[in-house]
């Protein structure tokens, strides 16, 4: 390069700089998320075979996307049901963990040892392991899933509500086995609050319950939304989310194959953006009124 | 002697209900039988899975043993041992772990620093780039990703997931980016323009000033990338498949592996595959981690307030 010094700016400067820093980001962007999702979305209006040499591709537009809307039962029925489990998971995660946060943050002794068995799950909860304990029926709240009582309940219920309330059941622990690193989001933000303002509610006569509503939760507002995006995210990524493994089988079924594979991905995708979504616009419209 | 009454009635309250400077004993009994009752839900599947290794097949079939086992069996902990075929898949998904967080944790801090650091147009758009990297599920990106590594030969090889950390496009690398973006934002700004005042280039900022005060950023990091590359079986599994294997993709084949090494028909009763073998493998898959995380607990449980990473 030659050293021929061109007039620069500062600001010209400090923007290159920054490019430098952030260039093999953007090469990695480029190489293993853009150019890989543009292919499987040309995947996705194609008929793929996987011959000796490579891949061959025949256009069919629109017909695995309808496929898999309009003659695959098995599919809608497990996005439905992840959207019903989404649904019923987030909010008990971030009750649970916004409850388990709080205590935490009062003043006691052995706060280290609590603090450390909660976040335990953060550290193993990996597909296998999961499968595993689900399947010897470790992660069932002990009795509860199982008594006599409950299945006559469970009978009495509409078919639309049945699911849900024995997926809540049967996975009670493992949906706050994803809790971990919400509590320690939200500990972190419950300890930023100001003591001040809690002392200042004490003496206008404000008791405890009333300051928890009025400072504690509207402090929490951002801390929950991203509590939320990470839980939804955690869930929908989860290798033993049931629409993922079946992505996953059919991708190497002969009669579903990439394409196929490809266009259930992208639905799914859409279901989650809408998902996230809809979370966003709840919280701050709730936002909105408390304020 | 009404004063004495009320002064000991006053203190019996205040020890039973609390008052300004204390919980009281009433709150605080509720509060630690509140914590150990979850506590105990919690770590309910770990117990359960840890008895139950432990049971023989005697005890297994014996209704009577719930909780605790009649003798001290190992048993099934060999035989998971063999199956899993430990030694080397342990070293197998140590590596898959460990290298690509530490390139991961190496290019986060870069791209975190420039981020954090300078001003440049296009800024904005990196981050929601970032963002979608974060929410796009691996299944939208990884078939072309399988292909291309297969034409290239490098499909079953661990480099297949060690390419990708190295470009910041690892396992929840977004993540990361903004663990130190967030570490690099509360930096002085002082000590960067002395250091550029006595001539220092870009480069030595960083390494000198920048990355000796991130440390606690990098040690989260790469701890929780560890943790997170050594659970994610998706694409250790599409990206390994035909080739090595990992501890959880071998318990994800842990019947199949049991019936190679013990046939069905050709071992006695007590040697058949069952729940115990199975639990033991569980927890020799996740025992590694479990001594991780009792060594570095406090790494873990502070992690989000040492890089203050909910921000401001």
């Amino acid at each position: 390069m030659s050293q021929v010094k061109r007039p620069i700016s500062h600001r010209q400067r400090e923007a290159r700089s920054g490019w430098i820093f952030v260039s093999i980001w953007v090469i990695g962007f480029l190489l293993f998320s853009l150019v890989p999702l543009v292919q499987t979305f040309v995947f996705s209006l194609n008929a793929v075979t996987v011959t000796a040499t490579g891949i061959s591709m025949d256009f069919v537009q629109m017909a695995n996307y309808s496929r898999a809307l309009l003659t695959d039962p098995t599919f809608v029925e497990l996005l439905i049901g992840y959207v019903i489990e989404t649904a019923i998971s987030v909010p008990i995660v971030l009750i649970f963990s916004m409850i388990i946060a709080l205590l935490l943050n009062l003043k006691f002794k052995f706060k280290g040892f609590f603090r450390t068995i909660f976040f335990l799950p953060v550290v193993i909860t990996s597909g296998p392991v999961i499968q595993e304990l689900t399947a010897q029926g470790a992660t069932k709240v002990a009795g509860l899933a199982d008594s006599a009582t409950i299945e006559v309940l469970l009978r009495e219920l509409p078919n639309a509500l049945r699911a849900p309330v024995q997926y809540l059941l049967s996975s009670f622990i493992l949906i706050l086995w994803f809790s971990g690193v919400q509590i320690l989001i939200y500990l972190s933000s419950l300890q930023k609050i100001d003591r001040s303002v809690y002392e200042a509610a004490a003496i206008d006569g404000a008791n405890a319950w009333e300051s928890f509503w009025k400072i504690t939760l509207p402090a929490l507002q951002t801390t929950t939304l991203i509590n939320a995006f990470y839980t939804i995210v955690t869930l929908s990524h989860f290798s033993e989310n049931k629409v993922i493994k079946y992505v996953y089988s059919q991708t190497y079924a002969v009669q579903g194959g990439i394409g196929y594979a490809s266009a259930m991905s992208f639905i799914y995708l859409l279901a989650l953006v809408v998902i996230l979504a809809v979370i966003t616009l709840a919280l701050s419209y709730s936002a909105r009124k408390s304020r | 002697m009404d004063n004495v009454k009320t002064f000991y009635e006053s203190r019996l309250k205040s020890f039973l209900f609390g008052n300004r400077e204390d919980y009281g004993l009433i709150v605080k009994v509720m509060l630690y039988l509140l914590l150990i009752a979850i506590g105990f839900v919690y770590l309910y599947p770990l117990l359960f899975m840890f008895v139950t290794s432990m049971k023989s097949p005697q005890d297994l079939l014996n209704s009577m043993i719930q909780w605790v086992p009649s003798e001290f069996y190992v048993g099934n902990y060999t035989k998971a041992f063999r199956v899993l075929n430990y030694p080397i898949n342990f070293l197998i998904s140590a590596f898959v772990a460990i290298v690509p967080s530490l390139l991961q944790a190496g290019v986060a801090s870069l791209v975190g620093w420039g981020l954090a650091r300078y001003r440049f147009r296009g800024k904005n758009l990196i981050f929601v780039l970032l963002m979608a990297t974060f929410i796009i599920p691996a299944q939208t990106t990884v078939i072309p990703q399988m292909l291309a590594y297969k034409s290239l030969g490098l499909l079953g090889n661990v480099f297949s997931l060690v390419i990708p950390a190295l470009f910041g496009q690892g396992y929840r690398s977004a993540i990361f980016v903004l663990i130190f973006y967030q570490s690099f934002s509360t930096f002085p700004k002082a000590l960067e323009e002395a250091a550029r005042l006595d001539g220092a280039s870009e480069k030595e900022i960083f390494l000198k000033i920048a990355v000796p005060s991130a440390v606690p950023a990098f040690i989260v990091s790469i701890i929780f990338s560890i943790v997170w590359y050594w659970n994610e079986t998706y694409l250790t599994s599409i990206f390994l498949s035909g080739g090595v294997s990992t501890l959880p993709m071998q318990l994800s084949k842990f019947v199949q592996a049991y019936e190679n090494l013990y046939p069905p028909g050709m071992v006695n009763i007590f040697d058949r595959l069952n729940e115990a073998v199975k639990l033991s493998g569980t927890f020799l898959n996740i025992l590694p981690l479990l001594i991780m995380y009792f060594v570095l607990q406090k790494w873990f449980v502070e992690s989000v307030e040492r890089t203050g990473l909910t921000g401001e």
